[in-house]
């Protein structure tokens, strides 16, 4: 069953489109990662302009990122507190990020730069989640003593505000950066930003694993509502039909996520998403290194 | 008086051998919600007065081009191990959507000279004019612009494919793919003999979004910040639909 999307102008599969709106979903529900790292590059292959993929992609995440937080704060796992100063911090971010962005969308190197992004961070992560959790796991399986959390200067910094939720109380200084950061790239690779928050929250701020999911769904739902609005009125972008199709199957698909993530132990839940970081990053470079299959390339927009 | 002069006029004119007519089976088409692209048939005769001359043969040449848009071709090469776009060229005017069909082989049809005049080959129909100094192959530009829409079914050539019945009638279906876009796309026959062009006609085609595509295309394009905003609350209310559904399902 095909549907005419009126923004990006081509007509695509219905059923394929609700499938990946799914998928997507559920990977938000288990890991609070609002999927945009996947659901872009996987629009281009259906053929999507990648102008229209980014900015709807965002609109898509607001979407099972609400759905996925209501989840969680039935079950009390979102910290508010922490998801505002990472918030106030993430809003400046997107907003210098978009700055940027369209700065080097007048250099035309613009998609270079969005897929080294994206290869370098989704790598880096990736690999340092794999092999912690690994090594977490094998602990667990000895029956050791978990690691204490490290006190580094981290916990030395002024404004020291007291995250009940995470248990922890720490300067709002990190947090705050944690959130200018993300919300910087999030602008400029046009994603959520989950998958860089997650390991930030967990290895840098030393939050628990299960509020970390919520908590970072929180703040992605106004950091991406923000990006939304801001393609919408600079871009045109955003392709109200196409988002509505992926997002039915997002939200229904990240209720399914969020009670598989409460199934799974943390340290598997860390090795699934690491090892999924790694497979698209990998496909990313592979992209990037291989000798195209045609020199030549149309340019997008204009 | 003037009927007189009109009639005088009318016959110390050469008086054309060979006229042709057309008609297109839909002269628009509507981009809807379930569009999956179109086809049109395009159709004609040859009006002529006097027998049907055989030798040379009568051909006929049928072209439909879509709206005429500048766009940027930029060659990739490798820098560091990575491929990076390091060249572009401005192709001035290309049709979004081409399509030439023809009743014989190409060469037979249209003599190079006519094909220039009238731009009617894919080649002839993109203009390119200004490429930059350092680029030495702007040909080559141009050709992967052809390739590039040509696997993306928007440029087609139909050569020795136009049935031309007692060189009087001749019929083609046109189909266009699901990716064209909005605008008036003209369609041209030519008839010509010994490759040059003894008559051509032109008509136009509207294609459009309508209801739902129409509007929300608008919408986005003149109140980008309401449009912006309809979607916010349409994802919001999706996502809170879904939990609440959810909750009720587990409890109910």
């Amino acid at each position: 069953m095909q549907v005419y999307l009126p923004i990006a102008e081509i007509s695509v599969n219905i059923l394929l489109l609700f499938g990946l709106g799914a998928l997507v979903g559920i990977l938000s529900g288990m890991f609070g990662v609002g999927g945009g790292f996947l659901i872009t590059p996987l629009l281009f292959f259906m053929g999507i302009p990648p102008a229209v993929a980014v900015a709807t992609g965002a609109n898509q995440i607001v979407a099972s990122s609400v759905s996925g937080v209501l989840a969680h704060l039935k079950r009390r796992t979102v910290d508010l507190r922490m998801g505002t100063v990472l918030l106030s911090g993430g809003i400046v971010g997107a907003a210098v990020g978009i700055w940027v962005f369209n700065l080097l969308k007048g250099m035309g190197q613009v998609d270079l730069l969005v897929r080294l992004c994206y290869v370098v961070f989704l790598g880096i992560i990736g690999g340092l989640m794999f092999f912690e959790s690994l090594a977490a796991l094998r602990r667990s399986r000895r029956g050791g003593p978990p690691r204490r959390k490290h006190h580094g200067w981290v916990h030395g910094l002024p404004f020291k505000v007291r995250f009940r939720t995470s248990g922890l109380y720490i300067s709002a200084i990190p947090p705050a950066l944690v959130g200018l950061c993300v919300g910087v790239l999030s602008a400029i690779m046009g994603v959520g930003g989950g998958f860089i928050m997650v390991p930030a929250m967990i290895y840098l701020l030393g939050m628990p694993t299960k509020v970390v999911v919520g908590t970072s769904l929180f703040q992605i739902i106004f950091v991406t509502a923000f990006t939304t609005m801001a393609h919408a009125i600079t871009s045109q972008t955003v392709d109200i039909l196409l988002a509505l199709v992926l997002l039915i199957g997002g939200v229904i698909g990240a209720q399914i996520g969020t009670a598989l993530g409460m199934r799974l132990k943390a340290e598997q839940l860390r090795i699934a998403l690491a090892a999924l970081v790694l497979l698209v990053c990998g496909k990313l470079a592979l992209d990037l290194f291989l000798t195209p299959a045609d020199l030549f390339e149309l340019g997008v927009g204009e | 008086m003037i009927r007189a002069l009109l009639l005088l006029l009318a016959l110390t004119l050469p008086a054309r051998a060979e006229e042709v007519v057309m008609g297109l089976s839909r002269d628009s088409v509507a981009i809807t919600t379930d569009f999956n692209g179109s086809e049109v048939l395009i159709f004609g005769a040859v009006k002529r007065e006097a027998a049907i001359q055989a030798d040379p043969p009568l051909r006929v040449i049928v072209s439909v081009a879509g709206p005429v848009t500048p766009v940027t071709v930029w060659r990739k090469e490798r820098r560091l191990g990575i491929w990076v776009n390091t060249e572009a060229v401005e192709i001035d005017a290309a049709p979004s959507f081409y399509a030439v069909a023809s009743s014989a082989p190409w060469d037979e049809s249209i003599s190079e000279v006519e094909d220039l005049r009238h731009k009617v080959s894919i080649e002839r129909a993109i203009r390119s004019v200004g490429a930059p100094m350092a680029i030495a192959d702007s040909q080559s530009f141009t050709d992967a612009l052809i390739r590039v829409r040509e696997r993306a079914g928007l440029y087609k050539t139909f050569y020795d494919s136009v049935e031309f019945r007692e060189s009087t009638l001749f019929d083609v279906a046109i189909r266009m793919p699901a990716t064209i876009v909005e605008g008036t796309y003209t369609t041209r026959v030519f008839l010509t003999r010994g490759g040059t062009v003894v008559s051509q006609h032109a008509s136009t085609l509207e294609v459009r979004k309508v209801g739902l595509e129409r509007w929300l295309f608008n919408l986005s394009r003149n109140q980008s910040a309401l449009y912006g905003l309809l979607s916010l609350v349409i994802a919001i209310a999706a996502g809170w639909g879904a939990s609440a559904a959810f909750r009720a399902l587990k409890s109910g």
